[in-house]
């Protein structure tokens, strides 16, 4: 071209991005809208159909490929949260409080967020790969065409599945977290392992086990929103399906850390 | 709205209608006025060069874009004011096949056929195994029930997809290149079996296609569908009238011989290379 193209300076940038950020957020929230109506729909109303079949099918499929690596994971979460504990509490000759401290925070926090980082990359990449590849082959447009809702057929099945895969492994995770912390203390000594067990259930309150499940299952929706929200917007190809696996994993981690972020902040102001 | 159709007392109102529509992407109007009429039971065959908006027009007519200007009418309603559940309704009767069949990848042969009939009626599964059987035998792929659609031909795609679109009886059948990528065999096999549902079940069809071989054998009426408008439709017969005519008559028939002739010398090229051709290259006349 005969001119240099203008390059856009700092504040339309800085609008651009802002743009980008709203629409991005608000086709989101539309598709949580659309695929709660039809979720709500297909739950209470009876005639409705709702696809019970789809929804176990990915629940098993999410859950089961995750199952294994939450487990590992989560029990070497506990090991380093054991080991790591032990310099600081142990010159003051409080080891013991090491299966509280776990206690605490696995149950309210690192079982939900490590099981939802780890579902990211389990059902939210294949979930955005799957969905982007089904718009690359036009089956989303068959399916519109044989007048198949694809966010009641596609979308509310996966969304559901990865938030009750994600409060499943999160107990599973709990559990893990805290036979990590006990296997470690098994090597650090009678001071950490002997009452272990008692000392965090004597420490835990329902609400540490149960607000951990509440931010699990707003991580479950986040992952599942995300990952069909970007496989369904996917243009141009196989490129298009990678690129919208790669925004999902990153895009998720960044929505569950901030997320956790403001529950965390809003739990302590409310002392829940 | 079906008794719109049936209380209907003249069988020659068109079932599709397009009217004045116009696309833009961007700035670019892909399609820019297109007005055409599909009557009950016919064959209407829609080409054009690549690019010229045939797909999109055909994505009009099947509710799943909406225009900027203009309307489509499916069995005398407007797409645009139908309600989402009145769409699904005009949805289940008119079927499409896609350029590459679309199957459902995670679900086999049968299961893809199977699907608008378990979604759709209230048909127990017995029945529907006898349908998806049926509906297989008509497109000549009985044995490929059980395959996944990754284990079988381009063509056999075709013809599952085929088998997919007229599982609910459907009164329109959409195609989209139906010949596209196909060896000419299989190609001529899919235009029979467009004929065959045509004549044996009277199902009206809408053909995209740039396969002049194949339009020529499928067709009833034709249009020519050029920069986003409609060059001229016409009956089959004056389509080959125009192909056999002398050049010279008039620009827009010089145009569509060129197209049907699929010569290389013409005014479609013509035109390509005066466009902005001698600018590109001097860097003129294009800066912002």
């Amino acid at each position: 071209m005969s001119r240099e193209p203008i390059q856009p300076n700092m504040v339309e940038r800085l609008g651009a991005l802002a743009l980008a950020c709203v629409r991005y957020c608000g086709g989101m929230a539309l598709l949580l809208g659309r695929a709660s109506r039809l979720a709500f729909r297909g739950l209470f109303v009876p005639g409705v159909r709702f696809g019970r079949d789809a929804l176990a099918a990915q629940i098993i499929r999410i859950g089961m490929r995750s199952l294994g690596i939450v487990v590992l994971v989560q029990v070497f979460i506990g090991v380093i949260l054991a080991l790591q504990m032990t310099p600081p509490l142990a010159p003051w000759g409080q080891e013991d409080k090491i299966a509280n401290i776990i206690g605490v925070a696995g149950f309210r926090m690192l079982g939900p967020i490590i099981t939802a980082i780890v579902m990211c990359g389990f059902a939210g990449a294949s979930i955005a790969a799957e969905l982007g590849t089904m718009v690359v082959s036009e089956e989303i447009e068959a399916l519109e065409a044989t007048a198949l809702n694809p966010i009641r057929f596609l979308v509310v099945p996966r969304i559901l599945a990865t938030l009750v895969v994600t409060v499943l492994l999160s107990v599973v995770a709990d559990v893990m977290i805290a036979l990590g912390g006990y296997l470690a203390g098994l090597t650090l000594g009678p001071e950490v392992h002997v009452g272990y067990w008692q000392r965090m259930r004597e420490q835990l309150e329902y609400r540490d086990f149960f607000t951990g499940l509440f931010q699990a299952g707003v991580f479950g929706l986040l992952i599942g929103l995300i990952a069909c929200y970007e496989g369904l917007k996917v243009k141009g190809g196989a490129e298009g399906v990678g690129r919208a696996t790669t925004m999902t994993v990153v895009y998720s981690i960044v929505a569950i850390i901030v997320a956790a972020c403001l529950f965390t902040v809003v739990f302590y102001i409310y002392k829940v | 709205m079906s008794e719109v159709v049936q209380d209907n007392p003249n069988r020659e109102s068109p079932v599709v209608r397009v009217i004045d529509l116009v696309k833009r992407f961007g700035t670019r109007a892909v399609l820019d006025g297109v007005d055409l009429d599909v009557l009950p039971g016919e064959t209407m065959v829609v080409m054009g060069p690549s690019g010229c908006g045939k797909s999109t027009l055909l994505r009009h007519m099947i509710g799943s874009m909406w225009p900027d200007a203009g309307r489509v009418e499916l069995f005398g309603r407007d797409l645009g004011e139908m309600g989402e559940a009145e769409l699904d309704q005009a949805r289940k009767r008119f079927g499409i096949l896609f350029q590459s069949g679309a199957l459902f990848n995670s679900m086999t042969v049968g299961e893809n056929v199977a699907l608008p009939l378990r979604e759709h009626t209230n048909l127990d599964s017995d029945t529907i195994d006898i349908i998806v059987r049926i509906k297989l035998e008509l497109v000549g792929l009985r044995e490929a029930l059980d395959r996944m659609p990754a284990e079988i031909s381009g063509g056999m795609k075709k013809r599952a997809g085929l088998a997919r679109a007229i599982a609910l009886d459907p009164e329109i059948l959409f195609y989209d290149e139906p010949s596209a990528g196909l060896d000419p065999v299989t190609s001529a096999e899919i235009d029979q079996l467009i004929m065959d549902l045509s004549h044996k079940l009277g199902v009206t069809s809408v053909v995209v296609t740039h396969e002049m071989d194949s339009a020529f054998r499928i067709a009833d009426r034709m249009a020519m569908l050029d920069r986003g408008r409609i060059l001229k439709m016409g009956s089959r017969q004056e389509f080959e009238e125009i192909r056999d005519d002398q050049a010279g008559r008039s620009p827009a028939g010089d145009i569509i011989r060129q197209f049907l002739r699929g010569e290389s010398d013409g005014p479609i090229t013509a035109r390509r290379l005066s466009s902005g051709y001698a600018e590109d290259i001097l860097g003129v006349g294009r800066g912002r």
